[in-house]
């Protein structure tokens, strides 16, 4: 009930439009009450008092009684669609934004499938809900309350027993809609399980064809195919019996208004077309009783789409600015880790991020070590002069991206802090703190747009020029006019595909744009060749002089004019220093060096002779 | 209806599929009735014509029920109150309750068994289209995006969901009509021809509302489409999104595209909520119309009160049937779009098909030719020319060359990803089109540059497919590659689930599953993909320890970034621009001088950290 009291305050906010929806309700509501009234007089008129000269204006009156009443429902049902859709349009637009501002910890948990199934399927039912349940249903409770007091007005004993069906309906309808609660959680759980199959057999497809693993496969998603297709069926049987049985209720209120109407009649206590008044009032009821199952589900619908999309709505980014949070200005880019720690939450660990809430970095605190978390970084410490180059050398895991992750602050550190310029990046408004640290990222997303907006996509002001001048650094430039329209060529999902190393040097002149202070180069040449590694070496020394610099390192090749070198192991720090220190203190990092015999043996054309 | 099936055609996949993929989001059409999907919907209920059948004849027996009701209640009018006859009133109420009883069990017993035909039918659908997903070769999956893949797999199916819904109800509605149209002629002539004359006025209305409807109803769909494509888009670039600060361009871009979906809506909105009030007009005029003419007819004592009642109840009912229909519009032209694009996809063929006499490749020893083999993705573009290769049996052959020389797709031929356009691939003698692609890839392994793990535990990951490997074999490849101590530091060790694509691993972590994994499948024939590449010095160590285990006795293809890779093959392959330029050992290339020899040379130089500080 919370959730729906929760969805009906976002139609609340338009007040103005819900009162006038109201109101055309009231009114169309009240006119179509009059029509039997019209109907029963005409009977009568014919019946006891053998007169037909009304019959015409009867007829007139019903039909303009009907016209009038079109106006208004028009009315009603615009405005009812009109607050809900502007519900949509808000909910939609919370979503988004909230989806874009949640830490890296929330992306790291929820499936994007899923996601997007809660910004279509369940805003849908939302929307739904506003509609029928805010709006519409207040005509079915209007017309019950109005036919029940005509009813009664007319005979109470009869009225009675026309209207005995409407407390089992309502009975049965919140019973049903209980049911249907569940019900339809579970064919959502199942289908997003189902979906989750599906998504990860595309995306892994190279992995079961290399395998041979279509029977698996195929086995795995019927498994998941087959529950959603039993708990669909479950919900459509609900379904059937509960509005069969809610038109059988319906009915046989007006069998027994016949039979016991009908005695009445001979009795002579009511007219025959009193009668014939009842039943036709009754018979107004059957729209509002086919109302009712259609509104239950919407209901038992609006409940679970809105508990899961206020799971996203409430979940809090731990990151986020603190109250008197200044913005970094003038960054020189000195760096310091002091004694950081941090753990991920582990795999199979399950909190909801909003479970840290307000206190999240001492919640985090507290739990460190814990069970569900797995410390990446311990007690790390590091300083970074202005304009230095430090390479992060480690195994996979050993904590490297993590340490980057934490100084643009993607995470907040469990313990210790991370300072630029000696401020503590928790300190510092979070978007002044991303715009100082220009990231270029592993995974290299290209969004459906053309070269040139994915090149500015942090800097949307940016002159053609400008970004021209970073597409040569990056050395991207002579194929970027290689492509059909050139800078304004679409790329991305519904785009060219550009290749591989295309893509990592296209997200590299995006970097180089955004002139950042501090510049992390994760990995960043790890999938071009030799020949482009080295043009794009070459051309990052000059984007590096002046800043200060992170390189993550795979390859020794990385570590080449590195100021420092620090050498990573399980999230410590084990190795401090310059590499030919390093070297000679011959510890993890000549191991290293000794292993790599070389940079790369893939031996490229002679014209690669630049790498050397 | 530019991009109609029938125009288009099914088949290509570069064709219709291909566009249509690019547009995909403003792709919509505004079909009532494609002919062609609904007959091969209909193919889809084939399976359950007997369930189909019972329920039709449910539906029936339910009209007759429902249109029977105001029968009743004339009869009760007329025949028993009228005469004040108290005993067969009696017996009327009796009857009214064995209708109903009757009603109640038929509506919700052919609604039940619906129900079941349309889940099971959407169930053999999605059936078919994964197992046609799998079927089809890499390069339709190269092409296609995952996104929009799922979401004829997902949303189209969907649709037709509520298609089947609509079906079933419409086909309930004109049974009562017709119903209604017979219980009224029954009851009396004169007055259902002056209702049943207002029915092609009404038909009138309606289509001339629906040349108004169609194109609002359509910019709906595309504003939504719309929408949605920038929402999917800043979910699965949102890490991009959050380094640049764009989220506040980012959510006004939105608020544009939310705003106009917003409009469309409205409009839409603004033109459909006309039907309503005019359908109840038409209900109206029936009613004055029986008003009149039914209230002159009773005082002539030619029709009784009764009758008129009933013409009231089934009048109230008579407009509903073509209103609902009506209502049913958009969804009929959305599902119509959805099954159209359901059944494109199932009409790709896929190019890589097993021959029809192909036979299953038997246990090979792993010998690997390459005769004269070209290959191109596209016709004018070959990637690959007149490649020449043989690896014996057990032997390790590291390819190396600069990227886009055509390493990969050579591995990606050996697997059969895709057929070659020229030459053949032999192994063990077995030209690879004329085996079962199944049969050989239960043969052998590859390792991917990127590791790709599944949402399930650690264990189901690394048996993957071998459903029969034990958990002593399971840890064993663990340990072999090193990966089993960590695994046994997390919380729940082997049992351990994994997120999406093992998401919270961390990519060596994953790479080291994914070799557990091939090591498992234990095949002949391993291909490694670069897969070196993105494990650091310490982690590799452990792996080529491993790796030598895994190599003995295997034949080996290996893409290789690094040094002590290449010098340990038994072949190394220069592979440069689509050709191979050389072959030989470590030892004989560099003795002729050529490429490798050159190469080698610089990054020795370069090798040396000293150097470079």
């Amino acid at each position: 009930m919370r959730v729906l009291l929760r969805i009906a305050r976002y139609g609340m906010r338009y007040p103005w439009l819900l009162a006038a929806a109201w109101l055309s309700l009231i009114l169309a509501t009240l006119l179509q009450i009059a029509v039997p009234r019209l109907l029963g007089t005409a009977i009568d008129d014919v019946l006891a008092r053998a007169d037909t000269s009304r019959l015409w204006w009867l007829a007139g009156a019903i039909v303009l009684v009907t016209a009038l009443r079109g106006v208004f429902s028009y009315g009603n049902q615009y405005l009812a669609e009109a607050v809900s859709q502007r519900v949509a349009y808000d909910i939609r637009n919370a979503f988004y934004d909230k989806l874009q501002r949640l830490s890296f910890a929330f992306h790291d948990r929820e499936h994007t499938g899923n996601l997007m199934s809660k910004a279509t399927v369940d805003v849908e039912q939302l929307r739904f809900f506003i509609n029928m349940g805010m709006v519409r249903s207040g005509q079915m409770l209007l017309l019950v309350a109005g036919v029940s007091v005509v009813l009664l007005w007319l005979d109470w004993r009869l009225a009675l027993a026309a209207l005995a069906f409407v407390p089992l309906v309502a009975y049965r309808a919140i019973a049903v809609s209980r049911r249907l609660r569940g019900i339809w959680a579970a064919v959502q759980a199942d289908t997003g399980r189902m979906t989750t199959v599906l998504q990860e057999n595309l995306a892994g497809m190279r992995v079961v064809k290399a395998f041979g693993a279509d029977d698996h496969e195929q086995a795995k998603f019927e498994a998941q195919a087959a529950k959603v297709m039993d708990s669909s069926y479950t919900a459509a049987r609900t379904q059937a019996q509960n509005g069969a049985l809610m038109q059988v209720f319906f009915w046989a209120a007006t069998g027994l208004l016949l039979w016991l109407g009908g005695r009445a009649v001979v009795d002579g206590r009511i007219t025959l077309g009193e009668l014939a008044q009842f039943i036709l009032y009754t018979s107004l009821l059957v729209q509002p009783i086919r109302m009712m199952g259609f509104l239950v589900n919407t209901f038992a619908r609006a409940h679970a789409a809105g508990q899961r999309l206020f799971e996203v709505l409430d979940a809090e980014s731990p990151v986020r600015d603190a109250p008197e949070a200044a913005p970094l200005s003038n960054v020189r880019g000195e760096v310091a880790f002091e004694q950081v720690s941090f753990a991920y939450r582990a795999p199979g660990a399950k909190a909801s991020e909003n479970a840290h809430g307000p206190s999240g970095d001492a919640a985090n605190g507290a739990a460190i070590g814990a069970a569900g978390f797995r410390p990446a970084l311990r007690d790390a410490s590091l300083r970074v002069a202005p304009g230095q180059r430090v390479a992060l050398l480690g195994a996979p895991g050993s904590g490297k991206t993590t340490m980057v992750n934490l100084l643009a602050r993607f995470y907040d550190v469990t313990s210790g802090r991370v300072t630029i310029d000696g401020i503590d990046v928790r300190d510092a408004t979070v978007a002044s703190v991303r715009r100082s640290v220009g990231i270029v990222q592993q995974d290299v997303y290209l969004f459906s747009a053309s070269v040139r907006e994915n090149i500015a996509y942090g800097r949307e002001d940016a002159a053609l020029d400008d970004v021209i001048a970073a597409a040569k650094t990056a050395q991207l430039h002579d194929e970027i006019m290689a492509l059909p329209q050139g800078y304004d060529t679409v790329v991305g999902e519904r785009g060219m595909t550009l290749s591989g190393g295309q893509r990592q040097r296209l997200s590299i002149a995006r970097t180089i744009l955004l002139d950042p202070p501090i510049l992390v180069l994760d990995d960043s040449t790890s999938s071009v060749d030799a020949a482009t590694e080295a043009r794009i070496r070459q051309a990052m020394e000059n984007v590096m002089r002046g800043r200060t610099t992170f390189v993550i390192a795979h390859r020794l090749s990385s570590v080449q004019g590195a100021d420092t070198v620090a050498v990573l192991e399980r999230g410590r720090i084990a190795e401090v220093g310059a590499a030919r220190d390093l070297l000679a203190r011959g510890g993890i990092y000549k191991h290293i060096a000794e292993l790599q015999g070389a940079p790369t043996a893939a031996p490229g054309p002679s014209r690669a002779g630049g790498a050397g | 209806m530019m991009h109609g099936m029938g125009g288009m055609g099914f088949g290509g996949m570069g064709g219709a599929w291909g566009r249509r993929d690019n547009v995909n989001i403003d792709d919509e059409q505004g079909k009532l009735f494609d002919c062609e999907v609904v007959w091969r919907l209909l193919g889809y209920m084939a399976p359950y014509r007997r369930q189909v059948a019972l329920a039709v004849l449910g539906v029936l027996v339910y009209t007759a029920t429902t249109v029977a009701v105001p029968l009743l209640v004339q009869r009760g009018i007329d025949g028993y109150i009228a005469q004040g006859d108290l005993e067969g009133l009696n017996l009327l109420a009796l009857a009214f309750a064995v209708v109903l009883a009757a009603q109640y069990a038929v509506n919700y017993g052919h609604q039940a068994v619906l129900g079941r035909v349309t889940q099971s039918v959407l169930f053999d659908l999605r059936r078919d289209l994964f197992a046609h997903l799998q079927r089809l070769p890499m390069s339709f999956h190269n092409r296609h995006k995952v996104g929009s893949v799922m979401s004829r797999v997902q949303n189209d199916v969907s649709t037709l969901q509520e298609f089947l819904n609509i079906m079933v109800v419409s086909l309930g509605d004109l049974i009562s009509l017709a119903g209604i149209i017979v219980a009224m002629i029954v009851l009396d002539l004169r007055m259902s021809t002056a209702v049943v004359a207002l029915l092609p006025l009404l038909v009138l209305v309606i289509a001339v509302w629906q040349r108004f409807a169609r194109k609002a109803f359509l910019n709906v769909r595309t504003a939504i489409a719309r929408v949605n494509g920038s929402l999917q888009e800043n979910i699965a670039g949102v890490r991009v999104v959050q380094s640049m600060n764009r989220q506040d361009a980012n959510l006004s871009k939105f608020n544009e595209l939310n705003s106009a979906n917003l409009n469309a809506n409205l409009r839409a909105m603004s033109l459909s909520a006309v039907l309503m009030p005019a359908v109840e007009l038409f209900t109206a005029a029936a009613l004055a119309g029986a008003v009149v003419i039914g209230g002159s007819l009773v005082f002539g004592g030619t029709i009784e009160a009764g009758v008129l009642v009933a013409f009231a109840l089934y009048i109230q009912r008579f407009f509903d049937p073509i209103r609902n229909l009506t209502m049913q519009f958009t969804q009929l032209q959305r599902a119509m779009t959805s099954g159209a694009r359901i059944f494109e996809l199932l009409d790709v063929e896929p190019d890589l098909r097993d021959a029809p006499d192909a036979k299953p490749l038997p246990p090979i020893r792993g010998e690997v030719r390459f005769e004269h083999v070209s290959f191109g993705y596209t016709k004018d573009k070959p990637v690959l020319e007149d490649v020449n290769l043989t690896v014996h049996p057990g032997q390790t052959v590291a390819l190396v060359g600069p990227t886009g020389a055509g390493k990969t797709t050579l591995v990606a031929l050996l697997a059969r990803f895709h057929d070659v356009t020229g030459g053949r691939i032999l192994i063990d003698g077995h030209d690879l089109r004329e085996v079962p692609r199944a049969s050989l890839a239960r043969q052998m392994g590859t390792v991917l540059q990127e590791p790709f793990l599944f949402t399930g535990t650690i264990r189901e990951n690394i048996r993957y497919s071998r459903a029969d490997a034990t958990r002593g074999r399971i840890e064993e490849a663990a340990r072999a590659v090193g990966v089993h101590d960590y695994i046994m530091s997390l919380p729940d060790g082997y049992d351990t689930v994994l997120e999406e694509r093992g998401g919270n691993l961390s990519v060596g972590q994953r790479q080291l599953i994914s070799f557990a994994r091939a090591l498992v499948a234990d095949p002949r024939i391993l291909v490694l993909d670069e897969a070196t590449a993105s494990v650091d010095t310490e982690t590799e160590q452990t792996i080529q320890r491993a790796l030598k285990t895994l190599l003995a006795g295997r034949t080996a293809v290996v893409i290789a970034h690094r040094l002590s890779t290449v010098q340990h093959a038994d072949q190394i392959a220069v592979i440069e621009q689509g050709r191979v330029a050389e072959v030989g050992t470590h030892r004989e290339l560099l003795e002729r001088g050529g490429l490798y020899a050159k190469h080698h040379a610089l990054s020795r130089g370069a090798a040396t950290p000293e150097a470079a500080g």
